[in-house]
């Protein structure tokens, strides 16, 4: 893991300090580190959030993803600000605080709201121009950062043979076979916060992987963990039941949803599987049981073609 | 809760301490991680002496799965208790 440079997270604790002060809104203040990763640094002070985006975040692909946030409040949590700041030499965007989902209580996950969330999303129409849904790049970066550290490690091997099962689109080397559909491009239980804290409706957050794409990508982190025999059949159930309830465009109405959540499923297990073979790897540690089934899944759909999604409307 | 089959509400009923979950439209009953096994369990103390466990029946047949997914029931790491590194990979990218 990288960390951010030293004075970058000073840098943006004061600017959402001095967001929080230049509303009316009452601030407790207090400033605390919400995340520093190498993709995105995140700093609270009060009832605001300043985000540092990944090195390298495009400015004009930023603004556009930004856009459709603010033009979207009742599914994506809107910003405080239209542009970006300049920090440092990262781009730097400022958020209203909202409550995320409880990590030590992963039962309450909101899921029927996450798949309406999704499914208003999916049926929003995309703005002239926006970007492609990142989550093949996502996995292909994964992909190549398990190739250079771990390449000849043995359990390398079936997240490698399964990724290349997977279409050229999937493995962001061709164009997605949908151009036009709004996706988040990185679902999971950490992307929905409620807003205003701390009982407010949820909403969705993170929109640096935002863009047009295949809406089941969207669906398909949920679907891998039901796959790999870890979400329970109950929770799967409320999600999908939900999103198509809520007449969302990425599966059929009804029947198996599996033909359209195969390819993007597999992606986001071999994903998963990469990550945690090189996280085990970095740590000088085996995978422990829940890796280890992700990486099953991998051994198991490297001897099975994916299958050939149908044409549903959309 | 609705019925994942015909969407009709879903009530809850006590058998024996065991919570179950019959739905009002077509009668198909839900039940969580681990009740089956306690029902099964309960049926075992009442035919006493006890006969050669029956096959389990089906509740709900569980929702279509790929041809690479786990094999069902094989992999028992859900449940009440969820494993402290799946509470983790639900919240990473």
């Amino acid at each position: 893991m990288t960390a951010a440079p030293d004075p970058l997270i000073p840098a943006l604790a004061a600017r959402a300090r001095v967001a929080a002060h230049a509303r009316p809104a009452s601030c407790p203040c207090g400033t605390a580190t919400l995340a520093d990763r190498p993709d995105g640094t995140v700093v609270r002070h009060g009832d605001t959030v300043a985000k540092a985006h990944p090195p390298g975040t495009g400015p004009t692909e930023l603004a556009g993803r930004l856009a459709v946030a603010a033009h979207h409040p009742g599914v994506l949590l809107p910003p405080l600000t239209p542009a970006p700041l300049d920090l440092h030499g990262r781009l730097v965007t400022l958020w209203p605080y909202g409550t995320p989902v409880d990590p030590d209580d992963p039962d309450a996950a909101p899921w029927e709201a996450a798949a309406g969330l999704l499914a208003r999303l999916h049926r929003t129409p995309a703005p002239e121009g926006l970007p492609p849904m990142r989550g093949p790049v996502k996995a292909a970066l994964a992909i190549a950062r398990l190739r250079e550290m771990a390449a000849a490690r043995p359990a390398a091997a079936p997240v490698l043979r399964a990724w290349d099962t997977l279409p050229a689109w999937a493995r962001a080397e061709a164009p997605m076979p949908d151009t036009t559909t709004l996706c988040h491009g990185d679902l999971h239980l950490g992307q929905l916060v409620r807003h205003p804290a701390p009982g407010g409706p949820w909403r969705l957050i993170d929109v640096d992987d935002l863009g047009v794409g295949v809406p089941a990508w969207d669906l398909a982190r949920p679907a891998a963990w039901y796959a790999s025999g870890l979400l329970p059949p109950t929770e799967w159930t409320r999600f999908l039941a939900a999103y198509r309830e809520a007449g969302g465009p990425a599966v059929p109405a009804d029947g198996d949803p599996w033909p359209a959540l195969d390819v993007p499923a597999r992606a986001l297990t071999v994903q998963t599987a990469a990550r945690a073979v090189a996280k085990a790897l970095a740590a000088g540690r085996a995978l422990d049981e829940v890796e280890q089934a992700v990486l099953d899944a991998c051994d198991r759909m490297a001897a099975l073609p994916p299958q050939l999604p149908q044409d549903h409307a959309k | 809760m609705q019925c994942p089959k015909c969407r009709a509400p879903m009530h809850t009923y006590n058998r024996n301490g065991v919570q179950i979950e019959q739905c009002s439209g077509c009668r198909g009953i839900f039940l969580d991680y681990g009740e089956l096994e306690s029902l099964t369990r309960l049926e075992a103390q009442w035919s006493q002496p006890a006969p050669p466990p029956p096959p389990a029946p089906q509740a709900y047949p569980a929702p279509p799965a790929p041809a690479w997914g786990a094999p069902h029931g094989g992999h028992g790491h859900h449940g009440h208790h969820r494993n402290k590194s799946f509470g983790h990979m639900l919240f990473s990218s």
